[in-house]
């Protein structure tokens, strides 16, 4: 037992673990995390066996690529931010199947190999890979960059609607205009902003009733007192009878809308004021 | 190093993989399946990298199965592996991501092989 086999064994349990919680997590962004904690693990086991560059490719291209591009499509399609119930089907025909084939392979290795002691090569740098690369496999580096483009084209072509898709026969003339933005169409949030709007229309109306009673209780004290004030100033002074009905005959918020009838009088003699 | 703990690891997550693919119904999940088991193969492919070469010491190779001079060739294979897993992610999730601007489903049970809309344009 070696520095290096418990180095493997730690890294080896991580990433059976994490992988246990990515196939078996209700969460669909925990698995997609889960699946970073495995890959890393999986990295790690890499650089324990000596192959540099592929323990940094691992990294930039699944931890920082694959897994934020699942993590991408996982937002895009809207999944639910809570556990999903309607995740998985029935467990025992796959738990078989997978427990076969894991007990199947792990039998056949165990006993290919059995605990027979192995010299750890010298780690491999990137220049022998590169050399490797560009020297015997050459031919399938090219392939395979050819791969990738076409790879790039149809993940364009297929994302987008426009190209390539070749109209019905028989459907009617195409809809005109944007397509229907997430908002418009989806009755859940229209019955949510219906219900939000309700809701506001309510309180409204409750704050303008509570701001009318209000006014109208203290429209009553001042009403006493105005009125002594208006009897005093009628006996003394004309004009002030012209002020003062036009103040009466104001409108006043909350209340019924003002007659027009007692309006006209009072324009003209405001304008004598 | 007993090497018989990466392949062990390497078959237990192989097998993980088998089950997530038999067992999830959402697409994005499914993917996450195949890339652990993606990642399965490519361990083995390292671990015999490192092994097999310092098991076969003696063995006098034919000179056509040795083009360099030190043949190693199971780390170039996990490259090219990691090269093949990127582009399958890409594509499938943008066919993910067209069949839910189609449907509104991510569910794999939910699609219909046998109608044939494909034609169909659609925003």
């Amino acid at each position: 037992m070696t520095v290096a086999d418990a180095l493997m064994l730690a890294l080896g349990a991580i990433a059976v673990g994490s992988g246990v919680f990515v196939v078996t997590s209700t969460h669909l962004v925990r698995a997609g995390f889960y699946l970073v904690v495995s890959l890393g693990a999986i990295a790690g086991l890499y650089l324990v066996l000596g192959a540099e560059l592929v323990a940094w490719v691992q990294i930039l291209v699944y931890v920082g690529a694959v897994v934020v591009l699942m993590l991408f499509a996982v937002m895009l399609t809207r999944a639910p931010i809570g556990p999903s119930k309607d995740l998985d089907r029935p467990a025992l025909p796959a738990a078989l199947i997978g427990g076969g084939v894991g007990l199947g392979l792990t039998v056949l290795l165990v006993d290919a190999f059995r605990w027979t002691e192995f010299e750890l090569p010298p780690p491999g740098t990137g220049r022998r890979v590169g050399e490797q690369i560009f020297g015997a496999w050459v031919l399938p580096f090219e392939v395979l960059s050819i791969l990738l483009l076409a790879a790039l084209v149809g993940a364009i072509v297929l994302s987008r609607p426009d190209i390539g898709a070749r109209p019905d026969p028989n459907a009617g003339p195409e809809p005109e205009g944007p397509p229907p933005g997430p908002v418009d169409e989806s009755e859940e949030v229209v019955a949510r902003l219906q219900r939000i709007a309700e809701r506001q229309a309510a309180a409204q109306q409750r704050v303008r009733d509570q701001r009318a009673a209000a006014e109208r209780a203290e429209q009553a004290e001042l009403d006493v007192v105005e009125g002594e004030l208006v009897e005093e100033a009628r006996q003394t002074d004309p004009l002030a009878d012209v002020v003062l009905r036009a103040h009466e005959a104001r409108p006043k918020p909350g209340g019924p809308p003002p007659e027009p009838k007692r309006e006209l009088p009072g324009a003209p003699e405001r304008e004598e004021d | 190093m007993h090497v018989v703990i990466p392949y062990v690891v390497a078959a237990l997550l192989f097998a993980l993989g088998v089950y997530g693919v038999l067992r999830r119904r959402n697409a994005i999940l499914v993917l996450m399946a195949v890339e652990l088991m993606l990642n399965a193969v490519n361990l083995i492919l390292v671990a015999a990298d490192s092994t097999i070469k310092s098991a076969l010491t003696g063995v006098q190779p034919e000179a056509w199965a040795n083009p360099v001079p030190e043949p190693r060739a199971g780390a170039i294979f996990a490259l090219f592996v990691i090269v093949l897993a990127a582009a399958e992610v890409g594509v499938g999730l943008a066919i993910v991501l067209q069949y839910y601007r189609l449907r509104r489903a991510v569910i794999l049970d939910d699609v219909e092989l046998y109608r044939h809309d494909h034609e169909r344009v659609t925003g």
